[in-house]
């Protein structure tokens, strides 16, 4: 019985901020559903290059979230260690994305040795960017949106400048095969790349102690140093982190359209990143945190998105209708109003407790 | 009430989780008087400081203040100030980016619009008025901190103020800074305000109070005239004794203090501790003695590494090393339990299981985590040995009360096999059942050949603990005293120095 109990206790404070972002998703399948009881049916169809894939609107929320899914995973963990966001990642993500077009383009024929370079060294040059901010963050203690500004204004600038002013196309159908469909495979790649990125992210918490330190750091950077802990470190490496993923979403939107448009590549994305791990019940200013919950954050983002299309809502009045859905959810997760269901779940389960007891008494 | 009384509090009592801070204790202030309010960590200076302001609501008892028929209920900073309370408080809370006027007047709602004019008028006339060498347009941040520390004093005493309490105003002041204080001071006493003069500086007291008022666990100790009270019995009175069921617990048949020392510093020095001479050998209980602000805490933190270390000699187990930061201590197997539980020690938001392995974990290294049945079996075994009172070991540890933290921040040492381990204030903001377990415990370890370094501000849990107590004041190890000399007397004599 104490068993049974502790464990719902241990269920109850390790998942329950998982329930604003699941809440959001199934108001929102429902709504769809109710509008359209046809609109998560998912067909096989053949695409132009006559090879049977998935189609359907929930095969379109998947895959247009993976960049904010993958840039909600390293934001969740910046967030945590630095109690701050990076507002810079939609920048860092064009400048791997101009790197990784200029190294494909820098050689007769686009081989897999050539992808795999290009997704290596715009990698590294992700993380090197971001580390850059890092440092400002970790070691110099500026506030992670105000360091962060500056790539933020002229990342896109640097991406630019890497091809020359250019927009190249990158034509080649491996790169094809990273943005839409692998030849025999009917789930879209970004899919399987969240889903690789998620396994990375699974060992990396199983085989460090990544998470023990990053909210430990989170939660009391003073304690944390009296404990042993390299705070500034591991401040250093969330970014760094965030920096590999920025690479990651930056090689899928290049990839989806075989361009780089250093200025329209995952612009505004920095916004959405932040909102998911918001939604995902993860506090703002630092500390224990869920990655699950900011990809489902993620994942609300874009059925939201997709949900809009679908009614026809103007493209120009989609924001609109996005933030005041966004208000209803963040208002959902306050403190105020967690406080006040809280209350109200005392009141009700109370009487029910004291029934208990009089039961037990007599 | 008593004629001449400003402010007089009955029987006042505030519980929190696990602690009684105040219990039954009387307070009074007589208009025109400088009042010290005396006592050492977890006293109840503050709380009592916090129900008086209407910062904490009062659990039980009354407070009256002159003019005011009966009891008076203070529920608010605001109500505190419509009564005629005004507190000023160690850390300067006024703008240093406005004016000396501005920062006089802003913000009291007396204006609906601000005739500057008339305002710099207003605010000259009150900086002469009281002797502040301060000029109205002046920038508050261009003045020396104890001017500022007098604006701050006018703004509060222009209100009707009856009841000034100045929490720690002197802290970070020169001699001269403090001199001109303390002449404002008597002149607003000699105005017929009442002062509350919370310092930890017994010489200013002696200078400036009439009366003292001495707190000890929340309770009591009394009220003295302060020609009644010589300083070695108000520090007497301030460390106290206590628990007569303790008696039983002596240190009895402790380990001589030789061979090879575990740690041995020499000249150590800190950003915040001035060098000193150290060596704890096997097995040793040796406690920092003094009273707060003596400089206690800033050596042990200089043994671990928690501050800057700007210099000196460390040996471990004879062996010469560098201990910079906290991980080199750690792995020369120093532990060390701080001072300030909530700011220091626990990890608030996480479970108490993930708070005992973090030492431990730490020195294994970020690449090995502990696997999660190594983790479940630490964390209950140790919150077994300990008697820690949780739910489970998924409970956050903030939600624990105040000794049960503590037990789990020493879990987590001890988890690591320290062969030395620092202890700051172990004891502190605790319930005296678990003071107790805390010191047996300290003892056992001793006959396991752990050293330990144990410091309190209840100079009985240090005699009942330690074999030698190095005694600290104003941040110099002012005597060193063993075996025999190990008396409350002695100890006293040496921390008050030398003063009758």
């Amino acid at each position: 019985m104490a068993r049974k109990g502790s464990l719902a206790a241990r269920l109850r404070s390790e998942y329950s901020q998982l329930l604003v972002p699941l809440i959001a998703i199934v108001l929102i399948v429902v709504f769809n559903l109710i509008r359209d009881p046809g609109f998560f049916s998912i067909s096989v169809a053949q695409n132009n290059l006559g090879n049977a894939v998935l189609q359907g609107n929930l095969i379109s929320i998947l895959n247009g979230a993976s960049e904010l899914a993958v840039l909600a995973m390293g934001m969740t963990l910046v967030t945590a260690a630095c109690g701050g966001q990076d507002i810079s990642v939609g920048a860092v993500a064009a400048i791997a994305g101009s790197v990784f077009v200029k190294i494909l383009r820098a050689g007769a024929t686009i081989t897999p040795l050539t992808v795999a370079l290009g997704i290596v060294s715009c990698c590294l040059v992700a993380m090197l960017f971001a580390s850059f901010s890092g440092v400002l963050v970790a070691v110099f203690k500026i506030q992670p949106m105000i360091a962060t500004l500056i790539l933020y204004t002229c990342g896109r600038s640097i991406a630019y400048w890497i091809n020359g002013g250019a927009t190249p196309t990158v034509d080649s159908p491996i790169i094809t095969g990273i943005g839409s469909f692998i030849p025999g495979v009917p789930v879209p790649t970004p899919i399987l790349i969240v889903a690789l990125m998620a396994v990375i992210f699974g060992l990396i918490f199983k085989f460090t102690n990544l998470r023990l330190y990053v909210q430990t750091v989170g939660i009391n950077q003073g304690a944390a140093r009296l404990n042993g802990i390299n705070a500034v470190g591991i401040k250093l490496l969330t970014f760094v982190l965030l920096g590999a993923c920025c690479s990651v979403a930056g090689v899928i939107g290049v990839s989806r359209l075989s361009l780089i448009n250093h200025e329209t590549l995952l612009l505004d994305v920095e916004m959405d990143a932040i909102l998911a791990v918001a939604i995902g019940g993860n506090l703002l200013g630092g500390g224990k945190f869920k990655m699950v919950g900011s990809v489902l954050g993620a994942y609300a983002i874009q059925a939201l998105t997709i949900t809009l299309y679908a009614m026809k809502v103007p493209s120009t009045d989609i924001k609109a209708y996005k933030a005041i859905v966004i208000i209803l959810i963040v208002a959902v997760g306050s403190p105020v109003v967690k406080e006040k269901s809280a209350q109200l779940w005392k009141k009700l389960t109370g009487k029910g407790a004291s029934g208990r007891i009089r039961r037990e008494a007599a | 009430m008593e004629n001449g009384t400003v402010l007089s509090m009955r029987n006042i009592s505030k519980y929190f989780p696990g602690v009684k801070a105040l219990q039954n204790v009387d307070f009074n202030l007589r208009r025109g008087e400088i009042h010290a309010l005396m006592g050492e960590n977890g006293a109840g200076k503050s709380t009592l400081i916090k129900v008086i302001t209407g910062v904490y609501p009062k659990d039980a008892g009354q407070i009256f203040i002159d003019g005011y028929e009966g009891e008076v209920s203070i529920r608010s900073p605001q109500e505190a100030q419509n009564h005629g309370i005004s507190t000023v408080y160690q850390e300067i809370t006024l703008c240093p980016n406005l004016t000396v006027a501005e920062n006089m007047f802003i913000g009291r709602g007396e204006y609906k619009t601000v005739n500057w004019k008339e305002m710099d008028k207003k605010a000259g006339a009150l900086l002469d008025n009281l002797g502040i060498p301060a000029r109205p347009k002046q920038q508050l941040g261009s003045c020396s901190l104890a001017v500022q520390q007098m604006v701050a004093i006018a703004r509060a005493v222009d209100t009707e103020c009856k009841v000034l309490i100045l929490d720690e105003p002197t802290s970070s002041l020169d001699d001269k800074e403090v001199a001109m204080l303390f002449k404002l001071m008597r002149d607003l006493k000699a105005r017929g305000v009442g002062i509350i003069f919370v310092t930890h500086f017994l010489e200013q007291v002696y200078e400036v109070c009439d009366r003292i008022t001495v707190l000890r666990n929340g309770e009591l100790v009394g009220e003295y005239e302060i020609e009644n009270l010589p300083q070695v019995e108000l520090v007497a009175k301030m460390m106290g004794k206590e628990l007569e069921g303790l008696s039983d617990l002596k240190a009895g048949e402790r380990p001589a203090n030789t061979g090879t020392p575990v740690y041995e510093a020499a000249g150590l020095s800190s950003s915040d501790a001035r060098p000193f001479d150290f060596r704890i050998a096997k097995g040793e209980v040796n406690g920092f003695t003094g009273l707060l602000g003596s400089g206690r805490s800033e050596s042990v933190r200089a043994i671990f590494g928690a501050d800057r270390v700007t210099g000196g000699e460390v040996k471990v187990n004879g062996k010469s090393v560098k201990i910079n930061k906290p991980f080199d201590a750690m792995k020369q197997g120093i532990g060390y339990l701080p001072e300030d539980r909530k700011r220091d020690g626990i990890i608030a938001d996480l479970s108490v299981r993930d708070n005992i392995i973090l030492a431990l974990q730490v020195m294994k290294g970020f690449f090995k985590p502990l696997s999660a049945a190594e983790k479940e079996k630490f964390a209950d075994e140790y919150i077994k040995a300990l008697g820690i009172k949780t739910a489970s070991a998924d409970t956050l540890i903030k939600s624990l009360s105040g000794g049960n933290q503590q037990k789990v921040i020493l879990a987590r040492w001890l988890l690591t096999h320290p062969s030395y381990l620092i202890l700051d204030e172990p004891t502190r903001g605790i319930d005296i059942g678990t003071k107790t377990e805390i010191q047996r415990l300290v003892l056992k370890l001793a006959e396991e050949g752990v050293s330990v370094t144990f410091i309190s501000s209840e100079i009985e849990e240090m005699l009942r603990t330690c074999s030698r107590l190095i005694v600290m004041r104003d941040r110099n190890i002012v005597g060193e005293l063993n075996g025999s000399e190990l008396t409350q007397e002695h100890v006293m004599r040496t921390i008050a120095g030398g003063v009758e």
